[in-house]
């Protein structure tokens, strides 16, 4: 899925529909979407006519035939190059789309008969494509889920390589938070009954595709804004040139319509005017490419901005669950004994913490008789489990003062160095799980939360970018402190509750930040709708996808760093671009304008500072500079240009450097070089 | 060095050291701190009672707005009535006739907005009665209305999210009570004590040493020099300007009226960065601004005090410098020095002659008066320089990946289109009028009008044609200065720059004031790291940058054919 290799960014297969594309995008209705090079169409026609017209007349201010036709050629190709940059764009995020949609084609759907509004125990095998919103089908090992939906009965292993590229099957099962398959996995064991959610062609997928094929694509806020401002740019050239007339009368100086053409193409910011919608298509792409479904262009574009990050402590920041890490018994307990009964008391814990102890005791678990035994759950109130064993044994593990208040109930002591014990396991950020055997205290068992290589180096890449990072805990306010140190996180909610969520990113919106995060439970999606980005888990609920502006198909907590990368990838692109176009504009003047004047005012030669050839090679030079400078930057338009958390002002000191400075003498560069190759024909 | 020089620089360094009290005094007024001039206390209460004001009376930009353009509209009639009937008046002891009609909406716009155009001249066109309480009149209010909407603008990046720019008739009323006044006082008696007129006797006639009789015009100037430059305004009582000795007696007076006319512009600076405690933001500003000064100031004085390179080419020597058009008690170093001054902000008062200056100062010249924002005019100039910066800060802040924000509020498409808008207005009106200039100099010279467009100009080709471009600038800039070989005192000239007038003055504030209202009213952000900095030296060379930029975007080809193809055809 992850083929973001550079050969793939003009593959055949793309490139052909993306040509034929640049010519149906001709149309002066597509063009008229974007100001700037619907002025260049105009121009482009006026000299149809005016190269039709310098092939019948020889008129000596319109300029011989072939540099007419020249000029006109010129100005078709930049017309052509701006619109192939969005079709390739458009083809690339379509293609990355395809091969997901390719997952879900048609397959058969084991649906489940209704008759009126009550749904019978028949089955009948109809095409995926024919399951409605509300239907009901059935998947048993072996078969390919047909359709988005939500686990009603059952538990299933299910494939979902598919999307996610992932190997590993997954659960899903009936209620509670891990209730979604998704279209195109495989079902591996065990037979489950599924709700759909969604009607054919209105997925996320769907929206997705429609989203990048332009259909629905809209401008994003700040595309708006630079879309003004480039227009305004444009209206500035139209007053230049339009002035230039009487400017020149005045000056005695003729000028032909070609090089008033040409001088107002190359001035308006084409490069910028062409790439625009290539850059935002293309950050839409990289997010799909990071297999993230955004629901609108809008959302990655406001992920750059993002000021607070929401983080789950497990998964995103710890490595799955707390593990036990130390066994300590209490003065004059055998270790053994102790770590025996240990393992006894979390032999039928299936909690991740319970495997762990066993896990670190190291024990053959066959050996111990555990027939008769009564196993006693977890409760909130007792705050303990257990075992209860046929000998009258009773072991107990659980919450310090769950523990203590057992012993001292019983008329025993807490020993005082498992209490200091405790005390310092808890301020180290683990956890105490203290044991008891027939109401004395064996000893504690330490579990601590492995936090995941690598994640503090992303936190300060985050905070160097501006980003506060907030994890989010069940644990205690000690423990999460711990976490939220070593991690590295800027702020912590413990002891968190799901409105707690929703409260803290109120809070923070009422300060005026933008706040993302991630989730996928039910009762995460009123959060999730809140924040600004929410990115929702594939596997998580309808309820949460729907809430969010984003689904992750890895369901990978750390995706929202790269989400943010991305979006300021994409504005960055943007303003470079803008950048580099509106800073070329002082070379082209420096070619066009001696050109135009010099045979009337021979004294501007001094201008000519490039030293070219002939008034005309100086304006084709200029103008064929204009035109290919777009397709050199299409494949920076899609790659993005590199985003580096250095700091606000050193980023725009080196871009300012790069494509400002940069964009003032490349074109010098540039034209001098077509100059010198003209030279050879002309 | 050459005294010539060390004068210059003495004058810049004491107008620098100067405006910085000036500035902390400015912010106290504002913020209501104690002065020394709360005596004035009741005066004020007395004018607000007067007027029907309730100073407390806070204005969200639109009222803002509102209030100042009726009033502004109201010093129009006034001006424009006055001027047309002044021969019916009293205080005319020369008998000077009423102005033509094209001629008064002419004057009386370009008092207004604090250009002071002048397609009169002092002496025979207006009288005592319109220059001091019409011309000298509209100095002070013009000026305060500059400074009086750069203060609700302050107002409104002062605080988080406020929904009011402050009442414009308090800010107006103590910007001439606790600024103008008395700072024109203090310039007026030095004026008066160093030989400038003040009475109110018609021409005296003195004889020669040749033995003529001459007429000497003169009147109650002192005052007026004052406030001509202290507001930035530039419109002389005589009119020969601040070249005239009367105007402009020694050396002393004309660095007393270099120190005035920028010690306000600069002293706003300062102010806005103690009123709206920014000072890091004012200090980077203030550089950018004096770079951007050097900038057109050195190559300026170079080529003044290098002299004229055609006299050269006739093996005539040039110790002095160029020396046409300028006053011998000057010199080239300090006339220069004026001359980016006055075109900078935008006073236009001027001690030599525009169109004497070599190619190269008159371009720097213009240039000042295109950007017009390197200090700038009372308020306006500082106005002038946020719309560069929310451009800067809309396109650094896509380039550093952020939405952009300036002060703490996200800058969306509708200040971009206001700022845009307001960025087009110039290059429009400039290369409009001059295109429309251009365009009857050259097809119709002979068309019948009181003055054909082929008397216009009193030089042919580029020179020519930069008289032309100067005389839009100017108006666009509102500055008043002028390449005066121009005959301007006819219809085409008195009406287009008369248009121009109005739009470059009246847009330029509108936009600033609906920018900030609106950014005002968006949720306050707070700064983080990934915030880019509008204090920092990068984002004030990108300010520059975006200055140089649409500049040079705007008027290159008009500089080509005017200025710079005059430069290299010598």
């Amino acid at each position: 899925m992850k083929n973001s290799n550079k050969s793939s960014m003009f593959a055949k297969e793309l490139v052909l529909p993306a040509l034929k594309q640049s010519f149906v995008k001709l149309s002066p209705r597509a063009m008229f979407r974007n100001p700037v090079m619907f002025t260049v169409e105009i121009g482009t026609v006026i000299m149809l006519f005016v190269t039709a017209y310098s092939f019948k007349v020889n008129d000596k201010t319109i300029g011989n035939f072939s540099y007419n036709l020249a000029v006109f050629i010129i100005l078709l190709l930049t017309l052509l190059f701006a619109n192939f940059a969005e079709a390739i764009a458009e083809a690339r995020g379509k293609a990355q789309a395809d091969s997901l949609r390719k997952t879900r084609e048609e397959t058969p759907a084991k649906k489940v008969s209704i008759v009126g509004e009550i749904f019978t125990d028949e089955i009948h095998i109809v095409p995926s494509s024919q399951l409605k919103k509300g239907d009901l089908f059935v998947c048993e090992a072996g078969d390919i889920i047909p359709m988005d939906g939500e686990i009603i009965k059952g538990l299933a292993t299910i494939d979902e390589s598919a999307i996610t590229g992932e190997s590993a099957p997954v659960i899903r099962e009936a209620g509670g938070d891990k209730s979604s398959v998704t279209g195109g996995t495989k079902v591996l064991s065990d037979k489950i009954k599924v709700r759909v959610t969604t009607d054919p062609g209105e997925s996320f997928l769907d929206k997705m595709i429609a989203l990048v094929e332009g259909a629905s694509r809209q401008k994003t806020p700040n595309e708006i804004a630079l879309t003004i401002l480039l227009a305004s740019f444009t209206i500035i050239f139209v007053i230049v040139c339009v002035t230039l007339k009487p400017f020149a009368d005045y000056a005695n100086t003729t000028i032909s319509i070609a090089a008033f053409i040409s001088l107002f193409v190359c001035l308006i910011p084409t490069t910028i005017g062409g790439l625009l919608s290539a850059i935002g298509i293309a950050g839409m792409d990289r997010a799909l490419r990071a297999n993230v479904i955004t629901k609108s262009g809008k959302a990655v574009e406001t992920a750059g901005d993002v000021d607070t990050l929401l983080l789950d402590k497990t998964g995103t920041i710890t490595i799955g669950n707390r593990k036990a890490t130390n066994f300590y018994p209490a003065n004059g307990i055998d270790k053994k004994v102790f770590i025996k009964a240990c393992v006894l008391a979390s032999l039928a814990d299936e909690t991740p913490e319970g495997k762990s102890i066993i896990e670190l005791a190291n024990l053959n678990v066959n050996s111990f008789n555990t027939t008769g035994a009564r196993f006693i759950e977890f409760t909130a109130e007792t705050r303990s489990s257990g075992i209860d064993m046929p000998s009258g044994l009773k072991i107990r593990k659980g919450a310090f003062d769950a523990i203590r208040n057992i012993a001292i109930k019983a008329g025993n002591n807490f020993p005082k160095e498992t209490e200091e014990q405790v005390r310092s396991i808890s301020s180290n950020g683990g956890t105490p799980l203290v044991v008891s055997q027939n109401q004395e205290v064996l000893g504690v068992i330490e579990l601590q939360d492995i936090i995941k290589p690598g994640i503090q180096e992303r936190f300060a890449r985050l905070r160097k970018m501006g980003v506060k990072t907030v994890m989010v805990t069940g644990d205690n306010p000690l423990t999460a402190k711990y976490i939220a140190e070593k991690a590295g996180v800027d702020d912590f909610i413990a002891e968190a509750k799901p409105e707690d969520k929703m409260n803290y990113i109120k809070k923070e919106q009422v300060s005026g930040k933008l706040v993302a995060m991630m989730g996928d439970g039910t009762n995460d999606a009123p959060a999730l709708a809140q924040a600004d980005v929410g990115v929702a888990m594939n596997s998580g609920t309808q309820a949460a996808k729907e809430a969010g502006n984003m689904v992750d198909l890895d369901n990978d907590p750390t995706k929202l760093i790269e989400i943010v990368e991305i979006g300021k990838q994409l504005l960055i692109t943007r303003g470079t671009i803008t950048t580099f176009s509106i800073a070329n504009d002082v070379a082209k003047y420096f070619a066009i304008v001696p050109a135009l004047f010099i045979s009337s005012i021979p004294a501007l030669q001094a201008l000519n500072i490039m030293h070219l050839q002939s008034p005309q090679s100086a304006i084709l030079s200029a103008v064929i500079f204009n035109a290919i400078i777009i397709p050199l930057l299409i494949p920076l338009s899609l790659k993005g240009v590199a985003y580096k958390p250095i700091g606000a002002s050193a980023l725009l000191r080196r871009n300012l450097l790069i494509y400002g400075l940069g964009g003032v003498i490349a074109p010098f560069i540039g034209i001098k070089l077509i100059d010198m190759i003209l030279a050879l024909f002309i | 060095m050459n005294t010539e020089l060390t004068g210059v620089i003495v004058t810049f360094l004491i107008t620098v050291l100067l405006a910085i009290p000036l500035g902390k005094y400015i912010a106290k007024v504002f913020s209501g701190n104690k002065t020394m001039l709360d005596f004035l206390n009741p005066f004020e209460r007395f004018i607000y009672r007067m007027c029907g004001i309730d100073p407390q009376k806070k204005m969200d930009w639109k009222d803002f707005l509102k209030a100042m353009l009726t009033i502004n509209l109201l010093w129009f009639v006034y001006a424009f009535f006055m001027l047309l009937f002044q021969d019916k008046l009293p205080l005319n002891p020369d008998g000077n006739p009423a102005q033509t009609p094209d001629l008064a909406f002419n004057t009386a716009i370009s008092f207004l907005v604090n250009c002071n155009l002048q397609h009169y001249s002092g002496e025979t066109g207006v009288t005592y009665l319109t220059q001091t309480f019409v011309l000298m009149f509209l100095q002070f209010v013009s000026a305060a209305t500059g400074i009086a909407v750069l203060v609700g603008v302050l107002n409104g990046l002062k605080e988080k999210t406020v929904n009011n720019l402050g009442n414009f008739w308090s800010i107006f009323v103590k910007t001439i009570t606790r600024i103008l006044l008395p700072l024109c006082i203090v310039m007026a008696v030095i004026m008066a004590f160093s030989g400038s007129p003040t009475s109110y006797d018609g021409k005296d006639t003195i004889t020669t040493l040749q033995g003529d009789t001459v007429n000497v015009s003169r009147g109650p100037a002192a005052g007026f020099i004052a406030i001509k430059h202290l507001g930035t305004n530039g419109g002389g009582w005589f009119g020969a300007n601040s070249a005239h000795p009367l105007e402009n007696p020694t050396y002393l007076t004309n660095m007393v009226e270099l120190i005035a006319q920028m010690i306000i512009p600069i002293a706003m600076i300062f102010a806005m960065g103690i009123y709206i405690r920014k000072r890091k933001f004012a200090n980077v500003i203030f550089g950018i601004m004096t770079v951007g000064m050097l900038i057109l100031l050195v190559p300026t004085m170079v080529a003044e005090i290098h002299g004229n390179p055609a006299i050269a080419h006739l093996g005539v020597a040039q110790p002095t410098g160029a020396m046409e058009g300028k006053e011998v008690r000057f010199g080239p170093a300090s006339s220069g020095y004026w001359s980016i001054v006055t075109t900078i902000i935008s006073t236009g008062s001027v001690n030599s002659m525009h169109d004497s200056s070599m190619p190269l100062s008159g371009m720097m010249q213009m240039l000042g008066m295109m950007i017009n924002a390197f200090y700038g005019g009372c308020g306006v100039g500082i106005l002038n320089y946020l719309i560069y910066i929310i451009v800067a800060v809309f396109i650094s802040g896509l380039m550093v990946g952020r939405t952009p924000e300036f002060m703490g509020h996200k800058v969306e498409a509708r200040e971009i289109k206001i700022a845009a808008l307001v960025t087009l207005l110039s290059a429009f009106l400039v290369k409009g009028g001059v295109a429309l200039a251009a365009y009857f100099s050259a097809h119709h010279p002979e068309i019948a009008w009181a003055v054909k467009p082929s008397s216009w100009l009193n030089n042919p080709s580029y020179h020519g044609f930069s008289e032309m471009l100067y005389e839009f600038t100017s108006s666009n800039a509102n500055n008043g200065s002028g390449f005066e070989g121009l005959g301007d005192n006819n219809t085409f000239w008195n009406v287009s720059t008369g248009i121009v007038l109005i739009l470059a003055r009246f847009i330029p504030i509108i936009g600033p004031v609906a920018i900030v209202g609106l950014l005002a009213n968006k949720k306050y952000v707070p700064e983080s790291a990934g915030t880019l900095r509008t204090d920092s030296i990068t984002f004030g060379a990108m300010t520059f940058a975006v200055i140089f930029i649409i500049n040079a975007l705007s008027f290159f080809p008009a500089l080509v054919l005017g200025p710079i193809a005059e430069l290299f055809s010598r």
